[in-house]
Protein backbone atom coordinates (compact mmCIF):
# COMPACT_ATOMS: atom_id res chain seq x y z
CA UNK A 1 0.00 0.00 0.00
CA UNK A 2 1.39 3.40 -0.95
CA UNK A 3 1.42 6.24 1.54
CA UNK A 4 -1.27 8.84 0.95
CA UNK A 5 0.05 11.81 -1.00
CA UNK A 6 -1.23 14.26 1.55
CA UNK A 7 -1.52 12.57 4.94
CA UNK A 8 -4.11 14.11 7.21
CA UNK A 9 -2.80 15.94 10.27
CA UNK A 10 -2.37 13.93 13.53
CA UNK A 11 -2.46 10.69 11.50
CA UNK A 12 -6.26 10.74 11.43
CA UNK A 13 -6.47 8.90 8.10
CA UNK A 14 -8.08 5.60 7.13
CA UNK A 15 -5.31 3.61 8.77
CA UNK A 16 -5.87 5.02 12.24
CA UNK A 17 -6.71 2.25 14.69
CA UNK A 18 -8.87 3.35 17.54
CA UNK A 19 -8.01 1.60 20.79
CA UNK A 20 -10.41 1.57 23.69
CA UNK A 21 -8.77 3.16 26.70
CA UNK A 22 -7.96 0.63 29.44
CA UNK A 23 -6.66 1.76 32.83
CA UNK A 24 -3.02 0.77 33.46
CA UNK A 25 -3.86 -1.48 36.44
CA UNK A 26 -6.25 -3.46 34.24
CA UNK A 27 -3.47 -4.05 31.73
CA UNK A 28 -0.78 -5.59 33.98
CA UNK A 29 -0.22 -9.34 33.42
CA UNK A 30 -2.31 -11.60 35.59
CA UNK A 31 0.67 -13.19 37.38
CA UNK A 32 2.02 -9.76 38.32
CA UNK A 33 -1.39 -8.62 39.57
CA UNK A 34 -1.79 -11.78 41.66
CA UNK A 35 1.72 -11.45 43.10
CA UNK A 36 0.93 -7.85 44.02
CA UNK A 37 -2.21 -8.81 45.93
CA UNK A 38 -0.28 -11.58 47.70
CA UNK A 39 2.48 -9.16 48.67
CA UNK A 40 -0.03 -6.64 50.05
CA UNK A 41 -1.70 -9.41 52.06
CA UNK A 42 1.60 -10.62 53.55
CA UNK A 43 2.69 -7.02 54.16
CA UNK A 44 -0.48 -6.21 56.12
CA UNK A 45 -0.14 -9.45 58.06
CA UNK A 46 3.50 -8.63 58.90
CA UNK A 47 2.53 -5.09 59.91
CA UNK A 48 -0.23 -6.25 62.25
CA UNK A 49 2.10 -8.69 64.03
CA UNK A 50 5.08 -6.31 64.03
CA UNK A 51 3.12 -3.54 65.72
CA UNK A 52 1.90 -6.05 68.30
CA UNK A 53 -1.75 -5.30 67.50
CA UNK A 54 -2.65 -8.97 67.94
CA UNK A 55 -1.34 -11.52 70.43
CA UNK A 56 1.13 -14.02 68.82
CA UNK A 57 -1.07 -16.83 70.15
CA UNK A 58 -3.89 -15.62 67.98
CA UNK A 59 -1.88 -14.64 64.92
CA UNK A 60 1.71 -15.80 64.29
CA UNK A 61 4.05 -13.80 62.06
CA UNK A 62 4.31 -14.77 58.39
CA UNK A 63 7.90 -15.95 58.98
CA UNK A 64 6.91 -18.23 61.89
CA UNK A 65 4.20 -19.70 59.70
CA UNK A 66 6.59 -20.23 56.80
CA UNK A 67 9.09 -21.98 59.13
CA UNK A 68 6.37 -24.35 60.29
CA UNK A 69 5.20 -24.95 56.72
CA UNK A 70 8.76 -26.11 55.93
CA UNK A 71 8.85 -28.23 59.12
CA UNK A 72 5.57 -29.95 58.26
CA UNK A 73 6.73 -30.35 54.66
CA UNK A 74 9.90 -32.16 55.84
CA UNK A 75 7.83 -34.40 58.06
CA UNK A 76 5.55 -35.26 55.12
CA UNK A 77 8.42 -35.90 52.72
CA UNK A 78 10.25 -37.95 55.36
CA UNK A 79 7.22 -40.23 55.56
CA UNK A 80 6.73 -39.56 59.27
CA UNK A 81 3.51 -39.47 61.30
CA UNK A 82 2.05 -36.50 59.43
CA UNK A 83 2.15 -38.39 56.14
CA UNK A 84 0.13 -41.17 57.76
CA UNK A 85 -2.33 -38.53 59.02
CA UNK A 86 -2.59 -36.96 55.57
CA UNK A 87 -3.18 -40.40 54.05
CA UNK A 88 -5.96 -41.09 56.57
CA UNK A 89 -7.70 -37.83 55.68
CA UNK A 90 -7.17 -38.39 51.96
CA UNK A 91 -8.84 -41.80 52.18
CA UNK A 92 -11.85 -40.34 53.98
CA UNK A 93 -12.08 -37.64 51.30
CA UNK A 94 -11.71 -40.10 48.41
CA UNK A 95 -14.23 -42.63 49.75
CA UNK A 96 -16.61 -39.84 50.71
CA UNK A 97 -16.41 -38.31 47.25
CA UNK A 98 -16.85 -41.66 45.48
CA UNK A 99 -19.87 -42.45 47.65
CA UNK A 100 -21.35 -38.99 47.04
CA UNK A 101 -20.91 -39.34 43.27
CA UNK A 102 -22.57 -42.77 43.21
CA UNK A 103 -25.53 -41.82 45.41
CA UNK A 104 -25.86 -38.26 44.12
CA UNK A 105 -25.83 -39.26 40.47
CA UNK A 106 -28.35 -42.08 40.98
CA UNK A 107 -30.70 -39.87 42.97
CA UNK A 108 -30.21 -37.06 40.46
CA UNK A 109 -31.27 -39.28 37.56
CA UNK A 110 -34.25 -40.58 39.57
CA UNK A 111 -35.35 -37.06 40.45
CA UNK A 112 -34.52 -35.49 37.08
CA UNK A 113 -35.91 -38.20 34.83
CA UNK A 114 -39.05 -39.49 36.56
CA UNK A 115 -42.12 -37.47 37.48
CA UNK A 116 -42.44 -39.63 40.61
CA UNK A 117 -38.92 -38.71 41.73
CA UNK A 118 -39.46 -35.04 41.04
CA UNK A 119 -42.79 -34.87 42.83
CA UNK A 120 -42.34 -37.36 45.68
CA UNK A 121 -38.59 -37.51 46.41
CA UNK A 122 -37.26 -34.04 45.57
CA UNK A 123 -39.23 -32.24 48.32
CA UNK A 124 -37.61 -34.48 50.94
CA UNK A 125 -34.16 -33.94 49.46
CA UNK A 126 -34.69 -30.17 49.55
CA UNK A 127 -35.85 -30.44 53.17
CA UNK A 128 -32.75 -32.42 54.17
CA UNK A 129 -30.51 -30.10 52.17
CA UNK A 130 -31.67 -27.10 54.19
CA UNK A 131 -30.59 -28.77 57.45
CA UNK A 132 -27.13 -27.88 58.81
CA UNK A 133 -25.48 -31.14 57.78
CA UNK A 134 -22.50 -30.79 60.12
CA UNK A 135 -24.95 -31.17 63.00
CA UNK A 136 -25.39 -34.80 61.91
CA UNK A 137 -21.76 -35.57 62.87
CA UNK A 138 -22.55 -36.85 66.39
CA UNK A 139 -25.22 -39.14 64.93
CA UNK A 140 -22.81 -40.63 62.37
CA UNK A 141 -20.21 -41.11 65.13
CA UNK A 142 -22.78 -42.84 67.33
CA UNK A 143 -23.85 -45.09 64.45
CA UNK A 144 -20.49 -45.80 62.83
CA UNK A 145 -17.92 -45.27 65.57
CA UNK A 146 -14.71 -43.24 65.74
CA UNK A 147 -13.01 -44.87 62.76
CA UNK A 148 -12.91 -43.69 59.15
CA UNK A 149 -16.53 -44.75 58.46
CA UNK A 150 -18.12 -41.86 60.32
CA UNK A 151 -15.87 -39.35 58.52
CA UNK A 152 -16.67 -40.88 55.13
CA UNK A 153 -20.37 -40.73 55.96
CA UNK A 154 -20.30 -37.06 56.94
CA UNK A 155 -18.16 -36.11 53.91
CA UNK A 156 -20.48 -38.01 51.55
CA UNK A 157 -23.57 -36.59 53.24
CA UNK A 158 -22.42 -33.03 52.59
CA UNK A 159 -21.20 -33.70 49.03
CA UNK A 160 -24.23 -35.68 47.78
CA UNK A 161 -26.74 -32.84 47.48
CA UNK A 162 -24.89 -30.60 45.02
CA UNK A 163 -24.49 -33.62 42.74
CA UNK A 164 -28.21 -34.48 42.97
CA UNK A 165 -29.19 -30.91 42.16
CA UNK A 166 -26.62 -30.60 39.36
CA UNK A 167 -27.68 -33.87 37.74
CA UNK A 168 -31.41 -33.11 37.96
CA UNK A 169 -30.92 -29.58 36.60
CA UNK A 170 -28.71 -30.96 33.84
CA UNK A 171 -31.34 -33.47 32.75
CA UNK A 172 -33.92 -30.68 32.62
CA UNK A 173 -31.69 -28.45 30.51
CA UNK A 174 -32.37 -30.22 27.20
CA UNK A 175 -34.46 -27.88 25.05
CA UNK A 176 -37.83 -28.60 23.44
CA UNK A 177 -36.33 -28.95 19.94
CA UNK A 178 -33.93 -31.67 21.02
CA UNK A 179 -36.74 -33.58 22.77
CA UNK A 180 -38.98 -33.26 19.70
CA UNK A 181 -36.16 -34.42 17.43
CA UNK A 182 -35.60 -37.54 19.52
CA UNK A 183 -39.34 -38.24 19.47
CA UNK A 184 -39.49 -37.99 15.68
CA UNK A 185 -36.56 -40.44 15.47
CA UNK A 186 -38.57 -42.90 17.54
CA UNK A 187 -35.98 -42.94 20.35
CA UNK A 188 -36.69 -44.96 23.49
CA UNK A 189 -36.61 -43.27 26.89
CA UNK A 190 -33.25 -44.89 27.62
CA UNK A 191 -31.77 -43.66 24.32
CA UNK A 192 -33.09 -40.16 24.96
CA UNK A 193 -31.49 -40.19 28.41
CA UNK A 194 -28.10 -41.59 27.40
CA UNK A 195 -27.63 -40.02 23.97
CA UNK A 196 -29.21 -36.62 24.59
CA UNK A 197 -30.21 -35.60 28.12
CA UNK A 198 -27.09 -36.72 30.00
CA UNK A 199 -24.56 -35.23 27.54
CA UNK A 200 -26.62 -32.02 27.41
CA UNK A 201 -26.58 -31.86 31.21
CA UNK A 202 -22.85 -32.54 31.69
CA UNK A 203 -21.96 -28.86 32.32
CA UNK A 204 -24.45 -28.68 35.20
CA UNK A 205 -23.39 -32.10 36.49
CA UNK A 206 -19.79 -30.88 36.64
CA UNK A 207 -20.87 -27.71 38.43
CA UNK A 208 -22.40 -29.99 41.06
CA UNK A 209 -19.21 -32.07 41.23
CA UNK A 210 -17.10 -28.94 41.80
CA UNK A 211 -19.29 -27.80 44.69
CA UNK A 212 -19.17 -31.36 46.05
CA UNK A 213 -15.35 -31.45 45.82
CA UNK A 214 -15.20 -28.42 48.13
CA UNK A 215 -17.83 -29.78 50.51
CA UNK A 216 -16.29 -33.23 50.84
CA UNK A 217 -13.10 -31.75 52.38
CA UNK A 218 -15.09 -29.77 54.91
CA UNK A 219 -17.06 -32.89 55.79
CA UNK A 220 -14.00 -35.08 56.34
CA UNK A 221 -12.20 -32.49 58.49
CA UNK A 222 -15.30 -31.71 60.55
CA UNK A 223 -15.72 -35.45 61.12
CA UNK A 224 -12.15 -35.62 62.38
CA UNK A 225 -12.60 -32.62 64.69
CA UNK A 226 -15.62 -34.16 66.32
CA UNK A 227 -14.86 -37.85 66.03
CA UNK A 228 -11.11 -38.01 66.63
CA UNK A 229 -9.07 -40.52 64.67
CA UNK A 230 -5.62 -40.09 63.18
CA UNK A 231 -6.20 -37.64 60.35
CA UNK A 232 -5.20 -34.04 59.65
CA UNK A 233 -8.30 -32.77 61.46
CA UNK A 234 -7.05 -34.39 64.64
CA UNK A 235 -3.59 -32.80 64.15
CA UNK A 236 -5.23 -29.38 63.79
CA UNK A 237 -7.32 -29.97 66.92
CA UNK A 238 -4.24 -30.98 68.96
CA UNK A 239 -2.17 -28.03 67.67
CA UNK A 240 -4.91 -25.58 68.57
CA UNK A 241 -5.31 -26.96 72.11
CA UNK A 242 -1.52 -26.54 72.49
CA UNK A 243 -1.90 -22.92 71.28
CA UNK A 244 0.51 -23.85 68.45
CA UNK A 245 -1.08 -21.41 66.00
CA UNK A 246 1.68 -21.55 63.34
CA UNK A 247 1.09 -25.30 63.15
CA UNK A 248 -2.67 -24.80 62.69
CA UNK A 249 -1.98 -22.37 59.86
CA UNK A 250 0.52 -24.61 58.06
CA UNK A 251 -1.75 -27.67 58.36
CA UNK A 252 -4.58 -25.62 56.84
CA UNK A 253 -2.29 -24.60 53.98
CA UNK A 254 -1.50 -28.24 53.22
CA UNK A 255 -5.17 -29.17 53.43
CA UNK A 256 -6.03 -26.42 50.98
CA UNK A 257 -3.46 -27.89 48.58
CA UNK A 258 -5.31 -31.21 48.80
CA UNK A 259 -8.60 -29.40 48.18
CA UNK A 260 -7.18 -27.62 45.16
CA UNK A 261 -5.85 -30.92 43.81
CA UNK A 262 -9.31 -32.54 44.03
CA UNK A 263 -10.95 -29.47 42.49
CA UNK A 264 -8.29 -29.44 39.77
CA UNK A 265 -8.98 -33.08 38.90
CA UNK A 266 -12.70 -32.30 38.49
CA UNK A 267 -11.92 -29.24 36.33
CA UNK A 268 -9.55 -31.30 34.19
CA UNK A 269 -12.22 -33.96 33.69
CA UNK A 270 -14.74 -31.28 32.76
CA UNK A 271 -12.40 -29.84 30.11
CA UNK A 272 -11.89 -33.33 28.76
CA UNK A 273 -15.52 -34.48 28.68
CA UNK A 274 -17.33 -31.19 28.04
CA UNK A 275 -15.00 -29.88 25.34
CA UNK A 276 -17.95 -28.34 23.49
CA UNK A 277 -19.20 -26.20 26.39
CA UNK A 278 -20.40 -22.69 25.61
CA UNK A 279 -21.66 -23.94 22.22
CA UNK A 280 -24.58 -25.88 23.68
CA UNK A 281 -26.94 -27.14 21.01
CA UNK A 282 -25.97 -25.42 17.79
CA UNK A 283 -28.23 -23.69 15.31
CA UNK A 284 -29.81 -20.27 15.47
CA UNK A 285 -29.45 -18.45 18.76
CA UNK A 286 -30.17 -21.32 21.14
CA UNK B 1 -30.04 -30.56 -14.12
CA UNK B 2 -32.03 -33.24 -15.90
CA UNK B 3 -34.01 -34.04 -12.77
CA UNK B 4 -34.84 -30.36 -12.37
CA UNK B 5 -36.04 -30.23 -15.95
CA UNK B 6 -38.24 -33.25 -15.32
CA UNK B 7 -39.95 -31.27 -12.58
CA UNK B 8 -40.45 -28.22 -14.76
CA UNK B 9 -44.19 -28.72 -14.69
CA UNK B 10 -46.40 -28.97 -11.64
CA UNK B 11 -46.85 -32.64 -10.64
CA UNK B 12 -50.12 -33.70 -12.22
CA UNK B 13 -53.03 -35.59 -10.78
CA UNK B 14 -51.43 -38.70 -12.21
CA UNK B 15 -48.47 -38.73 -9.78
CA UNK B 16 -48.88 -41.33 -7.06
CA UNK B 17 -50.33 -40.24 -3.71
CA UNK B 18 -47.71 -40.32 -0.95
CA UNK B 19 -49.50 -38.77 1.99
CA UNK B 20 -53.22 -38.43 2.55
CA UNK B 21 -55.10 -36.73 5.37
CA UNK B 22 -58.88 -36.98 5.42
CA UNK B 23 -61.26 -35.32 7.84
CA UNK B 24 -58.56 -34.55 10.40
CA UNK B 25 -59.84 -32.91 13.56
CA UNK B 26 -58.14 -32.27 16.88
CA UNK B 27 -59.97 -31.36 20.06
CA UNK B 28 -58.25 -30.67 23.34
CA UNK B 29 -60.56 -31.94 26.08
CA UNK B 30 -58.68 -29.87 28.67
CA UNK B 31 -60.23 -26.57 27.54
CA UNK B 32 -62.66 -27.94 24.94
CA UNK B 33 -60.93 -26.13 22.06
CA UNK B 34 -61.11 -27.24 18.46
CA UNK B 35 -57.52 -26.91 17.30
CA UNK B 36 -58.27 -28.46 13.90
CA UNK B 37 -61.44 -29.31 12.00
CA UNK B 38 -62.04 -31.17 8.75
CA UNK B 39 -58.57 -30.97 7.25
CA UNK B 40 -58.19 -32.79 3.92
CA UNK B 41 -54.75 -32.87 2.33
CA UNK B 42 -53.20 -34.93 -0.44
CA UNK B 43 -49.47 -34.88 -1.10
CA UNK B 44 -48.41 -36.39 -4.42
CA UNK B 45 -44.98 -37.77 -5.23
CA UNK B 46 -42.49 -34.98 -6.01
CA UNK B 47 -44.83 -32.15 -5.02
CA UNK B 48 -44.05 -29.26 -2.72
CA UNK B 49 -46.94 -28.01 -0.56
CA UNK B 50 -47.00 -25.25 2.03
CA UNK B 51 -49.38 -24.28 4.75
CA UNK B 52 -49.53 -20.67 5.83
CA UNK B 53 -51.48 -19.03 8.60
CA UNK B 54 -51.25 -16.75 11.59
CA UNK B 55 -49.92 -17.94 14.94
CA UNK B 56 -52.42 -20.18 16.69
CA UNK B 57 -54.20 -21.31 13.51
CA UNK B 58 -53.27 -24.91 14.34
CA UNK B 59 -50.53 -25.44 11.76
CA UNK B 60 -48.02 -26.77 14.28
CA UNK B 61 -50.66 -29.16 15.62
CA UNK B 62 -51.26 -30.29 12.04
CA UNK B 63 -47.54 -30.88 11.54
CA UNK B 64 -47.29 -32.86 14.79
CA UNK B 65 -50.18 -35.06 13.67
CA UNK B 66 -48.50 -35.58 10.30
CA UNK B 67 -45.23 -36.50 12.06
CA UNK B 68 -47.02 -39.07 14.20
CA UNK B 69 -46.18 -37.21 17.41
CA UNK B 70 -49.81 -36.46 18.31
CA UNK B 71 -52.86 -38.60 17.47
CA UNK B 72 -55.76 -36.82 15.73
CA UNK B 73 -59.17 -36.81 17.43
CA UNK B 74 -60.93 -37.63 14.18
CA UNK B 75 -59.96 -38.58 10.64
CA UNK B 76 -57.40 -40.75 8.89
CA UNK B 77 -53.68 -40.18 8.31
CA UNK B 78 -52.20 -42.47 5.68
CA UNK B 79 -48.58 -42.43 4.50
CA UNK B 80 -47.60 -44.80 1.69
CA UNK B 81 -50.72 -46.86 2.22
CA UNK B 82 -50.17 -47.40 5.95
CA UNK B 83 -51.91 -45.42 8.71
CA UNK B 84 -49.58 -43.22 10.76
CA UNK B 85 -49.80 -44.27 14.41
CA UNK B 86 -46.47 -42.95 15.69
CA UNK B 87 -43.05 -41.65 14.58
CA UNK B 88 -41.84 -43.45 11.45
CA UNK B 89 -38.55 -43.64 9.63
CA UNK B 90 -40.20 -42.74 6.31
CA UNK B 91 -41.09 -39.34 7.81
CA UNK B 92 -38.25 -36.79 7.72
CA UNK B 93 -38.52 -33.66 9.81
CA UNK B 94 -36.71 -30.37 10.11
CA UNK B 95 -37.18 -27.54 12.59
CA UNK B 96 -36.46 -23.85 12.93
CA UNK B 97 -33.34 -24.73 14.93
CA UNK B 98 -30.78 -27.10 13.44
CA UNK B 99 -30.53 -28.89 16.82
CA UNK B 100 -27.15 -30.46 16.14
CA UNK B 101 -25.51 -31.92 19.22
CA UNK B 102 -22.17 -30.25 19.95
CA UNK B 103 -20.45 -33.39 21.28
CA UNK B 104 -20.95 -35.17 17.97
CA UNK B 105 -19.12 -34.38 14.75
CA UNK B 106 -21.26 -33.26 11.82
CA UNK B 107 -21.33 -36.74 10.30
CA UNK B 108 -22.17 -38.33 13.67
CA UNK B 109 -25.08 -35.91 13.93
CA UNK B 110 -26.27 -36.85 10.45
CA UNK B 111 -26.28 -40.61 11.10
CA UNK B 112 -27.99 -40.17 14.51
CA UNK B 113 -31.43 -41.29 13.20
CA UNK B 114 -29.82 -44.51 11.95
CA UNK B 115 -28.00 -44.99 15.25
CA UNK B 116 -31.26 -44.57 17.19
CA UNK B 117 -33.19 -47.04 15.02
CA UNK B 118 -30.59 -49.64 13.99
CA UNK B 119 -27.66 -49.22 16.38
CA UNK B 120 -24.05 -48.06 16.20
CA UNK B 121 -22.92 -50.58 13.57
CA UNK B 122 -25.59 -49.51 11.08
CA UNK B 123 -24.75 -45.86 11.81
CA UNK B 124 -21.11 -46.49 10.96
CA UNK B 125 -22.16 -48.18 7.73
CA UNK B 126 -24.21 -45.07 6.89
CA UNK B 127 -21.14 -42.82 6.87
CA UNK B 128 -20.68 -43.20 3.13
CA UNK B 129 -24.23 -42.16 2.16
CA UNK B 130 -23.92 -39.38 4.78
CA UNK B 131 -20.80 -38.06 3.02
CA UNK B 132 -22.67 -38.16 -0.30
CA UNK B 133 -25.46 -36.08 1.30
CA UNK B 134 -22.92 -33.60 2.65
CA UNK B 135 -21.67 -33.18 -0.89
CA UNK B 136 -25.25 -32.71 -2.14
CA UNK B 137 -25.86 -29.83 0.31
CA UNK B 138 -22.46 -28.25 -0.35
CA UNK B 139 -20.75 -29.25 2.90
CA UNK B 140 -18.14 -31.58 1.41
CA UNK B 141 -15.19 -32.01 3.75
CA UNK B 142 -17.07 -30.86 6.86
CA UNK B 143 -17.86 -34.41 8.06
CA UNK B 144 -15.40 -34.27 10.96
CA UNK B 145 -16.15 -30.66 11.93
CA UNK B 146 -18.00 -30.04 15.18
CA UNK B 147 -21.29 -28.08 14.98
CA UNK B 148 -19.65 -25.23 16.91
CA UNK B 149 -17.50 -24.62 13.84
CA UNK B 150 -20.50 -24.30 11.48
CA UNK B 151 -22.43 -21.11 10.66
CA UNK B 152 -26.23 -21.02 11.06
CA UNK B 153 -26.80 -21.77 7.36
CA UNK B 154 -24.25 -24.60 7.38
CA UNK B 155 -25.89 -26.08 10.48
CA UNK B 156 -29.26 -26.13 8.68
CA UNK B 157 -27.62 -27.81 5.68
CA UNK B 158 -26.35 -30.51 8.04
CA UNK B 159 -29.88 -30.78 9.47
CA UNK B 160 -31.14 -31.37 5.91
CA UNK B 161 -28.68 -34.27 5.61
CA UNK B 162 -29.88 -35.72 8.92
CA UNK B 163 -33.46 -35.52 7.65
CA UNK B 164 -32.56 -37.24 4.37
CA UNK B 165 -30.32 -40.03 5.75
CA UNK B 166 -33.24 -42.40 6.40
CA UNK B 167 -34.54 -41.78 2.85
CA UNK B 168 -37.96 -40.62 4.04
CA UNK B 169 -41.02 -40.64 1.78
CA UNK B 170 -42.15 -37.23 2.99
CA UNK B 171 -40.28 -34.19 4.31
CA UNK B 172 -42.00 -32.12 6.98
CA UNK B 173 -40.41 -28.68 7.25
CA UNK B 174 -41.30 -26.53 10.24
CA UNK B 175 -40.13 -23.01 9.32
CA UNK B 176 -36.71 -24.46 8.60
CA UNK B 177 -34.85 -21.24 7.74
CA UNK B 178 -36.74 -18.63 9.76
CA UNK B 179 -33.91 -18.29 12.28
CA UNK B 180 -31.48 -17.31 9.51
CA UNK B 181 -30.92 -13.82 8.16
CA UNK B 182 -32.98 -12.93 5.10
CA UNK B 183 -30.20 -13.16 2.50
CA UNK B 184 -29.15 -16.60 3.73
CA UNK B 185 -32.79 -17.61 3.90
CA UNK B 186 -33.46 -16.77 0.23
CA UNK B 187 -30.36 -18.64 -0.80
CA UNK B 188 -31.22 -21.67 1.37
CA UNK B 189 -34.72 -21.79 -0.14
CA UNK B 190 -33.21 -22.09 -3.62
CA UNK B 191 -30.88 -24.77 -2.28
CA UNK B 192 -33.87 -26.58 -0.79
CA UNK B 193 -35.61 -26.50 -4.18
CA UNK B 194 -32.51 -27.95 -5.84
CA UNK B 195 -32.13 -30.70 -3.21
CA UNK B 196 -35.83 -31.64 -3.34
CA UNK B 197 -35.76 -31.75 -7.15
CA UNK B 198 -32.64 -33.91 -7.26
CA UNK B 199 -34.32 -36.50 -5.03
CA UNK B 200 -37.87 -36.11 -6.37
CA UNK B 201 -38.84 -35.42 -2.75
CA UNK B 202 -42.37 -34.89 -1.48
CA UNK B 203 -42.25 -31.89 0.85
CA UNK B 204 -44.64 -30.12 3.20
CA UNK B 205 -43.64 -26.73 4.55
CA UNK B 206 -45.07 -24.71 7.42
CA UNK B 207 -44.18 -21.03 7.22
CA UNK B 208 -45.09 -17.48 8.18
CA UNK B 209 -43.66 -16.01 5.01
CA UNK B 210 -45.96 -15.67 2.00
CA UNK B 211 -43.14 -15.08 -0.55
CA UNK B 212 -41.29 -18.13 0.79
CA UNK B 213 -44.41 -20.28 0.42
CA UNK B 214 -45.06 -19.01 -3.12
CA UNK B 215 -41.49 -19.35 -4.43
CA UNK B 216 -41.17 -22.96 -3.19
CA UNK B 217 -44.62 -24.48 -3.59
CA UNK B 218 -46.84 -26.13 -6.16
CA UNK B 219 -49.79 -25.46 -3.88
CA UNK B 220 -50.26 -23.22 -0.83
CA UNK B 221 -52.92 -23.97 1.78
CA UNK B 222 -54.17 -20.92 3.66
CA UNK B 223 -55.37 -21.78 7.16
CA UNK B 224 -58.01 -20.05 9.26
CA UNK B 225 -57.99 -20.22 13.07
CA UNK B 226 -60.62 -21.20 15.65
CA UNK B 227 -61.08 -23.94 14.64
CA UNK B 228 -58.03 -24.46 12.45
CA UNK B 229 -59.17 -25.31 8.92
CA UNK B 230 -58.08 -24.81 5.36
CA UNK B 231 -59.66 -21.64 3.93
CA UNK B 232 -58.21 -21.79 0.48
CA UNK B 233 -56.02 -23.88 -1.74
CA UNK B 234 -53.88 -21.68 -4.00
CA UNK B 235 -52.19 -23.44 -6.92
CA UNK B 236 -48.85 -21.82 -7.78
CA UNK B 237 -48.44 -22.27 -11.54
CA UNK B 238 -45.10 -20.50 -11.87
CA UNK B 239 -42.66 -22.46 -14.06
CA UNK B 240 -39.90 -24.57 -12.52
CA UNK B 241 -37.13 -24.27 -11.63
CA UNK B 242 -38.06 -21.17 -9.67
CA UNK B 243 -35.55 -18.33 -9.36
CA UNK B 244 -35.28 -15.41 -6.98
CA UNK B 245 -35.82 -13.08 -9.96
CA UNK B 246 -39.42 -14.34 -10.20
CA UNK B 247 -40.19 -12.47 -6.97
CA UNK B 248 -40.36 -9.20 -8.94
CA UNK B 249 -42.74 -10.51 -11.64
CA UNK B 250 -46.40 -9.35 -11.70
CA UNK B 251 -47.64 -12.92 -11.53
CA UNK B 252 -45.69 -13.58 -8.33
CA UNK B 253 -47.04 -10.33 -6.88
CA UNK B 254 -50.61 -11.30 -7.76
CA UNK B 255 -50.26 -14.68 -6.03
CA UNK B 256 -48.78 -13.09 -2.90
CA UNK B 257 -51.58 -10.52 -2.93
CA UNK B 258 -54.25 -13.18 -3.22
CA UNK B 259 -52.88 -15.13 -0.23
CA UNK B 260 -52.37 -11.97 1.83
CA UNK B 261 -55.97 -10.86 1.26
CA UNK B 262 -57.26 -14.22 2.33
CA UNK B 263 -55.15 -14.06 5.53
CA UNK B 264 -56.09 -10.46 6.31
CA UNK B 265 -59.78 -11.17 6.21
CA UNK B 266 -59.71 -14.12 8.57
CA UNK B 267 -56.67 -14.32 10.71
CA UNK B 268 -55.93 -11.21 12.68
CA UNK B 269 -59.19 -10.56 14.44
Amino acid sequence: MTAPANPAPHGADAETIWVEHVAWFDRVPRAVAMAFVFAVFIGLWELVTLLGLVSPIILPTPLETLKDVILVGRNLIGGEYMLAALWTTLRAVAYGFALAVAIGFSLGVLVGETAFGERAIMPYLVAIDTMPKVAFAPIFIAWLGFDIESKVALAAFIATFPIVVGTAAGLHSADANARMLFKTMGATRWQTLVKMKLPTGLPQIFTGLKIAAVGVMAGAITGEFLGGGRGFGELIRIASTQLNTPRVFSLIIYLSLVGMLLFGIVVWMQRHFVFWHKDRVVGGEV
Amino acid sequence: MSSVAALASVPTQSAEIVYQLSGIGKTYARNATHALQGIDLTLRKGSFSSVIGSSGCGKSTLLKIMAGLVPPSTGRVVLQGRPVTGPRRDIGMMFQQATLFPWRTTIENIVLPIEIRDGKKAALAAHDPARALLELVGLKGFDKAYPGELSGGMAQRAAICRMLITEPAVLLLDEPFSALDELTRDFMNMELQRICASRDATAFLVTHSIPEAVILSDVVYVMKPRPGRIAEEVVIDLPRPRTLEMITTPKFGALVERIRNRLDKEAFI
